[in-house]
């Protein structure tokens, strides 16, 4: 995918630009906020990753105004500032994502890679399939090989967004953002625990793992080896 | 010299600039300068004018008086010789003026009649006085007055009548008046001597009082100088009187010690804060320098790399527990509130953790009603009971108790506001770390070797006070018993808190 990357600091851009480039990306590079906004507007670019605080416009100024202009293009804000008012004034002028400095570049990479397939038609899908687990959204039901895995509330909600996001990384962070709500540290690895659970209900018994661990990134639903 | 600093200069007294012959003249200009000795000045000067208003007018009085009655004693004399005047003789009058002037007491009775060439006709006055010239009524006048056994004479002042009695001659009939002269003139001069000792006297007290003061001033003055120059433990000294500058410093020294009080907590925290970011960034150095002397081995590097970006991980978190603590003391009101159901927020950790709990062969009960709802931050409320809960099993679940519950969390709503309790039954924290392990980076030595950056309980305290409520520890006998409570004003009814939207 084609990413532009507004960012006043010049060897963090580079570094983002030369690690997406790695990991099969195309990135183009705007060093102060004008500069972004104009690339922005007519650059077709499937994703912008915006730093909050830049020189001549800010990183909440440029989105406000591709906003207003109805450009849509997918928004991954940067910040240093984290604070939980901070990140709600940066969704609220039009952002998408939210990462504070300093983050791990897997978990830019796999938020990066979940925003971008959220525009893809695959949100109004009834049915997930992975290998042989197929997740009924209409009526709640999992089975794998035709056997029915009965599972929690909390469990299902888990396994969903997993299965939506198959063949990408999610990450922790992202698991308790987006299936918990929460936006704070929660101190221990609930979710590994939570995830580990999840594992025993729908891989235990079966010879093909479909639920893989990514070491220091997060984990991936896939049919085969990661 | 234009640099050096006034208060510091004021306090110590020395005139640097001034040199050394100017020390008086500065110091008197500092006591004039004084606001105490301004009001005596000022009470002086005030009473002096009502006072000299009072005495002068009294004295203006009694002259009239004085002077009124002296005229009428005159004037009635003047009557009876009139009488003789118009009965047309002038020998006669000549010979009852002779008449009058031997038998009058001294003083009492001046006379002289003159015919229209001024010559002297009777009368005890040698001569015509020259200030009543022809044509004047009366008016006062210096006469040459001799005692008898005295050859010199003294000029004494006398007030008296012309009458015209026919032929152009004229008849001055006056009186002594110089006891009256001497009586106001002694009374003048007593009061201008008094009001001038007065006056004298009360600004010199003014001036006393306004030393004293300024002695007790200097002192607190000076000891400010002291402190600001960084010495927090400076005090200042109490005469023991117990009165206002007592009083004044006493608050001031409580204030000195609530400051000094507070300092030491900033150094301490910024100690702790040195000590618990230095020791794991020199761990993170170290790890980085060992695998670079490590050379050759690919994977042992890369083992070492991870470890590194472990420790980053974790200094950020601690990094971040900071700021967040130190946003949330700094700000004095809670932004981004919203109505929220307090009870399912509680549910929902306690399910987030169940898991990690049951691994660990703990078992966490609830006791939360339906629909409690408040009015916060969810995410810090969140972020809050997470790390109580965590703490709670972390350090005070202890598998197999009796009742068959290792950690209790309780929420209750009454008029008082809401209170959430999280209880374990662990091995508690004795009464004297209390309050101590709310503090930033306490850790306890039992809890050292484990995870965890010393933060979590400071964070809930900043989250608590963040929105009016308070944390309390209190012993669960076994265990501990940690109270999170917000104020009645947190709560909201539960029709304006929405559902919470699963995402």
């Amino acid at each position: 995918m084609r990413i532009l990357i507004i960012e006043d600091d010049r060897e963090t851009s580079q570094f983002l630009q030369k690690a997406l480039k790695e990991s099969g990306h195309a990135a183009d590079l705007a060093h102060d906020g004008e500069d972004g906004l104009v690339l922005a507007r007519d650059g077709g670019y499937d994703l912008l990753i915006v730093d909050r605080m830049m020189p001549r416009l800010d990183g909440l100024s440029v989105v406000k105004a591709l906003r207003d202009d109805g450009i849509r293009t997918p928004v991954l804000f940067l910040s240093a500032l984290g604070a939980v008012d901070d990140r709600v004034k940066g969704l609220k002028a039009g952002g998408d994502d939210y990462l504070t400095k300093p983050y791990a570049f897997t978990e830019l990479l796999a938020r990066a890679e979940a925003l971008v397939r959220r525009v893809e038609p695959q949100e109004t899908q009834t049915r997930y399939q992975v290998g042989d687990l197929i997740l009924d959204r209409l009526s709640h039901r999992v089975t794998r090989g035709g056997e029915h895995i009965p599972l929690q509330p909390r469990e299902y909600r888990l396994l969903e967004y997993m299965m939506r996001n198959a063949g990408q990384v999610v990450t922790r962070t992202m698991l308790l953002e987006n299936v918990w709500d929460y936006h704070f540290d929660p101190q221990t690895n609930v979710i590994d625990v939570h995830v580990s659970r999840l594992r025993g209900k729908i891989d235990k018994g079966f010879e093909r793992p479909l639920l893989h661990t990514v070491r220091g990134a997060g984990y991936m639903m896939r049919d085969g080896v990661v | 010299m234009a640099l050096s600093d006034p208060i510091a200069q004021a306090a110590t007294g020395s005139p640097r600039s001034a040199g050394a012959v100017a020390a008086s003249p500065r110091s008197t200009s500092r006591l004039l300068a004084t606001s105490a000795f301004r009001v005596t000045a000022l009470v002086v000067a005030a009473f002096v004018v009502m006072a000299g208003t009072v005495v002068g007018t009294l004295f203006w009085r009694t002259n009239a008086i004085l002077t009124r009655q002296a005229l009428e004693m005159i004037s009635q004399e003047a009557r009876g010789f009139e009488a003789i005047a118009r009965a047309g003789d002038i020998g006669m009058l000549a010979q009852s003026v002779t008449e009058r002037s031997r038998t009058a007491a001294v003083g009492s009775a001046l006379l002289i009649l003159v015919d229209a060439g001024q010559q002297k006709l009777a009368g005890n006055l040698a001569r015509w006085p020259d200030a009543l010239g022809p044509g004047k009524p009366g008016g006062t006048f210096r006469y040459p007055y001799a005692l008898p056994a005295d050859e010199q004479s003294t000029q004494r002042v006398a007030a008296g009548l012309v009458i015209p009695v026919g032929n152009g001659a004229r008849l001055l009939v006056a009186r002594d008046i110089e006891e009256q002269r001497a009586l106001i003139d002694g009374v003048r001069s007593m009061f201008l001597w008094g009001f001038g000792i007065l006056g004298l006297t009360a600004l010199a007290g003014g001036l006393l009082a306004s030393r004293l003061m300024l002695g007790r001033v200097a002192a607190i003055t000076e000891t400010g100088a002291t402190i600001m120059s960084g010495d927090l433990s400076r005090r200042i000294p109490l005469s023991g009187s117990d009165d206002e500058f007592d009083h004044l410093s006493g608050s001031l020294n409580v204030m000195l010690d609530r400051i000094e009080q507070l300092m030491n907590g900033m150094r301490e925290v910024s100690d702790n804060i040195a000590h618990d970011l230095k020791t794991p960034l020199n761990r993170l150095r170290n790890r980085a320098e060992a695998a670079l002397r490590d050379h050759g081995d690919r994977s042992s590097v890369a083992r070492a790399l991870e470890r590194v970006i472990e420790d980053a991980d974790d200094l950020i978190k601690t990094f971040d527990a900071l700021l967040l603590i130190a946003r949330l003391e700094a700000s004095a009101t809670a932004a981004s509130l919203e109505p929220f159901d307090l009870s399912l927020l509680v549910r929902d950790i306690a399910e987030l953790y169940e898991p990690v709990a049951d691994q660990a062969g703990h078992r966490v009960a609830l006791k939360v009603p339906a629909r409690i709802c408040v009015r916060a931050n969810r995410q810090l409320i969140g972020q809050a009971i997470a790390n109580l809960l965590d703490n709670a099993l972390k350090y005070g679940a202890s598998a197999g108790s009796i009742v068959g519950v290792d950690v209790l969390l309780e929420l209750i709503a009454g008029p008082g506001g809401v209170r959430l309790s999280v209880s374990d039954c662990g091995g508690g924290i004795s009464s004297i770390d209390r309050a101590r392990v709310m503090k930033r980076f306490v850790r306890l030595d039992q809890s050292r070797s484990r995870p965890g950056t010393g933060l979590g309980l400071s964070l809930v305290a900043a989250v608590a006070k963040l929105h009016g409520g308070k944390v309390s520890l209190e012993d669960n006998r076994p265990g501990l018993r940690v109270e999170f409570a917000l104020p009645s004003s947190a709560m909201v009814s539960e029709a304006t808190a929405p559902p919470i939207a699963e995402p």
